[in-house]
């Protein structure tokens, strides 16, 4: 796998009049996860967004070596198309094909709804399919933006061994989450401590 | 370029398949079938009043599907997607106004028979007509992309996006119909040109409206 780093030096974000986090640093490196934690409006998702580049940081540097695959609160699938042709859109757009489509739908749990068009999912259905789509994408970098939420044990269960295999391959995970995820050895950034 | 090309695809295929792209085409046959109703079966003057009336259903058919060009694709939020693989916001516009023009333009060009027919426009001003409305129609796709990213979250979009988009497009309208005319060559190339600046100006406008919308 392509080397993998994600690297944060003194960044700081500002919200509108609001100061969410200033001097983040941290590094992360091959096979290596980080789990983002804090109150509600600490600036999680907004971490997030500016390490994915959807952001720019008020302040600092972020430097990012490998691809980005990002799981956020919208799953990006259109509504009409069948499951599986929904991801085959972005798997094209990420330069991989059916067989990566197919081996994703199958890690999350859910290669029986292939044919099912994406608005008749559920929550957590659709929540499964957006993570399959950053399985599928083989990006070195995963970010994802509460992943647990709407999961039931068992697709938890299927993230945790997913996000494992990724990482046991060399890439990096990081995670904003309320709930445990199965990230062992993650680096714990705490936000929410700034006044 | 394969890339761009799905993007295109993807784009035409939920236009056509939400019936959006059926909207303007419909819309620009009803005007033509109405405006005889209201002049009256007068042959000559319909001839001489159709063809810029035919431009005004165009500019106005264009307007109808702005506010579903962009703004589902933010929501569900494809257009961040796009972002996170490096994909430039001006291509994005590209591909759209590629797609929104491929949706819509031929479509308007075919309905132009038959709306010539129902005002009784003669071969040569249908000729002029036809020529013009290949000129302008991507101008007007790339003003509708524009105008849609710029209204982009904003309540009430629709109605704001007539009053954006409707002032640019006042020089398309007056060298598309003035290009009807016996000699509209001057008018013609004056449309192009207007066409040119408008199709190059909007991808970058539209591709900065998506990125200030980000933040």
């Amino acid at each position: 796998m392509i080397p993998a780093r994600l690297k944060f030096e003194h960044v700081a974000c500002l919200r509108g009049e609001r100061l969410l986090f200033e001097d983040m640093n941290f590094a992360l490196g091959k096979g290596e996860a980080a789990l983002l934690t804090g109150p509600n409006g600490a600036g999680k998702s907004s971490l997030m967004r500016i390490a994915c580049g959807l952001l720019a940081a008020s302040a600092g540097k972020i430097e990012r070596d490998g691809g980005v695959a990002f799981a956020g609160e919208a799953a990006a699938l259109d509504a009409r198309l069948p499951l599986a042709g929904a991801l085959l859109f972005w798997a094209k757009l990420d330069g991989v094909g059916r067989s990566e489509v197919v081996g994703a739908l199958d890690a999350m749990g859910i290669a029986n709804l292939a044919e099912v068009p994406v608005r008749m999912l559920s929550t957590g259905q659709r929540k499964r399919a957006a993570l399959a789509r950053v399985i599928a994408g083989r990006a070195a970098i995963w970010l994802l933006d509460e992943p647990g939420n709407g999961l039931d044990t068992a697709a938890l269960d299927r993230l945790g061994t997913a996000m494992t295999a990724h990482r046991a391959r060399g890439g990096i995970v990081m995670a904003a989450t309320h709930q445990p995820l199965a990230l062992p050895g993650a680096v714990e950034i705490p936000l929410g401590t700034v006044r | 370029m394969n890339l761009w090309g799905a993007i295109v695809l993807r784009d035409l295929r939920i236009a056509y398949q939400g019936g959006g792209a059926m909207l303007p085409l419909v819309f620009f046959l009803l005007v033509a079938t109405l405006f005889p109703f209201a002049v009256g079966p007068d042959g000559p003057l319909l001839a001489r009043v159709g063809g810029g009336a035919l431009w005004m259903a165009a500019l106005l058919a264009a307007l109808l599907p702005v506010d579903r060009l962009i703004a589902p694709d933010a929501e569900s939020g494809v257009l961040d997607q796009y972002a996170v693989r490096g994909l430039s916001d001006e291509g994005i516009a590209t591909a759209k106004i590629a797609a929104h023009w491929l949706g819509f333009g031929p479509p308007l060009m075919i309905a132009a028979f038959p709306a010539a027919a129902l005002l009784k426009l003669d071969g040569d001003v249908l000729t002029r007509l036809e020529l013009g409305l290949a000129i302008g129609t991507p101008a007007l796709a790339a003003l509708g992309v524009m105008t849609s990213a710029l209204t982009l979250g904003l309540r009430g979009a629709g109605a704001l996006a007539g009053l954006v988009m409707l002032p640019l497009a006042v020089p398309l309208l007056i060298f598309g119909a003035g290009a009807l005319g016996q000699d509209g060559m001057g008018a013609l190339k004056l449309l192009a040109a207007t066409a040119l600046a408008l199709i190059a100006m909007a991808p970058f406008a539209a591709g900065a409206a998506m990125q200030a919308g980000r933040d």
